[in-house]
């Protein structure tokens, strides 16, 4: 089976030239569970975009399932939660009319969702458990509820690779608990590959089976009870 | 006032105008581009003026120039990485000295003038309303049919791009639904103001409405409201229509926001 996401040698700069992350090299596993942590500003959601193929690198290759991220025949098999502040418009939004937003690439981008769709739409509002909150305005749910609609509008596209951009934030601790419990119901039921990008870990730490840590590059990458104990705090990964 | 003709062409054509207007507003206002309207009405303003300078119909050459103002907002913002606000200052000014320009030179700056900057209910002929009808209705189908698609992509850009959804192309539709409201509604709302009936209508819905689909059919319901209310008011009190659809889109406004805090008590 060939793999999921593989970076090779991979190095990126934006205009300015000094490098956001640079000599990259993984290769994740189909049906892998991955957290992607490290430090604000080390280089973490570039390395995401760069793998989802909305960034070029300046050297070195970005694939997906063997071809190029950025021109990947496949996207609709991606799925992108950006991180929170960039999501939401002025309107309210129900959580219906989010989760069918990203039924899109299955249904067509034309008419009215059909019948077929419209049960995917739900079946993906049940995985999250928000069937009593369907029709209610995002604006009106919690942080975790928001989130778990976000992800349902990922799932009702049946992706592949599962990509969440700090999905913790503004997010309490009991309902990051419950998120983490989800994505690992998730990955065990629907054998998609998640990267979890977030600056700590903990959440996660108990489900994930490989921890990346990056700043500027990777300074880690195995299973999270290899992780040095000094490590643990995401502060220290400044060394 | 429906014996005279002018007036049944001008509630017929404002009646489209003021569906389609608030219909197209809403995905700029979900985009938060509420002020790319005033932008390509100061282009179709130079459109005007080269239609009077070549003697040719104003509506046409309006159309032709606020298609190609806005896709140039959308292109200098999406493929330049043009901050937003700067394409649309760029292309903004740009229409509105053009258009100074080249009205002047059509020794044009007279009352006709002002009734495509301040719209007016006695300029609408039987061709202009044939026209508003069918590409009016263009427009509406154009949004009915491609609904789904652009609140997604007003909802989340950068997950639709990632998940292979056209962008680019959803982008260009909407600029181009933008330019042709502007130009058809310019003889009934005015240049200056047609903005104000794309965008005011769908942030008084906002306030009442329960989704996002209700929030565009509540919009249109009020653009449709504020037009026919004002046409109404426009003829008795004999003044300007753009001004007075306008000022009742606005008030609309303040009806909503009250309803509103009513509501949350």
């Amino acid at each position: 089976m060939p793999i999921a996401v593989e970076l090779r040698n991979l190095s990126f700069a934006y205009d300015s030239g000094t490098p956001v992350v640079s000599g990259v090299d993984l290769c994740v596993a189909p049906g892998e569970f991955i957290a992607v942590a490290g430090p604000n500003g080390g280089g973490k959601t570039t390395l995401m975009r760069l793998v989802l193929g909305l960034e070029r690198p300046t050297h070195g290759e970005a694939l997906l399932w063997g071809e190029p991220a950025t021109h990947f025949s496949r996207r609709a098999t991606l799925g992108y939660l950006a991180q929170r502040s960039q999501l939401g418009v002025d309107a309210p939004v129900t959580v219906r009319e989010v989760v069918a937003a990203g039924r899109l690439v299955r249904s067509g981008l034309f008419g009215p969702l059909g019948a077929r769709h419209a049960l995917a739409v739900e079946e993906a509002i049940a995985r999250v458990g928000l069937e009593t909150e369907a029709d209610r305005p995002l604006t009106q749910l919690s942080g975790g509820q928001q989130q778990r609609a976000f992800i349902a509008k990922a799932l009702a596209a049946e992706p592949l690779l599962l990509v969440l951009d700090e999905p913790t934030t503004g997010v309490d601790a009991e309902a990051q608990e419950a998120l983490a419990q989800l994505l690992d119901r998730l990955h065990r039921e629907l054998q998609v590959t998640i990267l979890y990008v977030s600056h700590e870990f903990g959440a996660v730490e108990h489900f994930v089976e490989r921890l990346v840590l990056v700043r500027g590059g990777i300074i880690f990458d195995g299973a999270p009870g290899d992780l040095p104990a000094v490590w643990h705090d995401p502060a220290h990964v400044h060394v | 006032m429906f014996e005279l003709e002018f007036m049944r062409l001008a509630f017929a054509t404002g009646a489209i105008v003021g569906v389609l207007a608030p219909a197209v507003g809403f995905f700029l206002v979900q985009r938060r581009m509420s002020l790319i309207g005033d932008g390509i009405g100061h282009v179709a303003f130079a459109g005007v003026a080269v239609g009077y300078l070549l003697g040719i119909s104003p509506v046409a050459t309006a159309l032709a120039a606020s298609l190609a103002g806005a896709i140039a907002i959308e292109w200098l913002r999406s493929r330049r990485r043009t901050a937003g606000d700067q394409a649309l200052a760029l292309v903004f000014y740009t229409g509105i000295a053009a258009g100074v320009v080249l009205i002047s030179a059509a020794g044009a700056l007279n009352v006709d003038l002002f009734a495509f900057l301040f719209g007016s209910i006695l300029t609408v002929t039987r061709d202009d309303l044939i026209l508003v009808a069918a590409l009016g209705g263009l427009g509406l189908a154009t949004i009915m049919l491609l609904y789904r698609a652009l609140a997604a992509v007003a909802l989340d850009e950068e997950g639709a791009r990632v998940a292979g959804v056209p962008i680019g192309a959803l982008n260009i539709v909407v600029a181009a639904l933008a330019a042709l409201t502007i130009s058809l509604s310019m003889r009934i709302v005015g240049i200056l103001l047609i903005a104000a009936l794309m965008v005011l209508p769908v942030i008084a819905a906002t306030r009442l409405a329960w989704s996002m689909r209700s929030t565009l059919l509540l919009g249109m319901a009020i653009g449709l409201a504020s037009v026919l209310g004002g046409l109404t008011i426009s003829y008795y009190a004999d003044i300007p229509p753009g001004g007075t659809v306008v000022l009742l889109a606005a008030a609309s406004f303040v009806v909503t926001s009250t309803l509103q805090t009513v509501r949350l008590r």
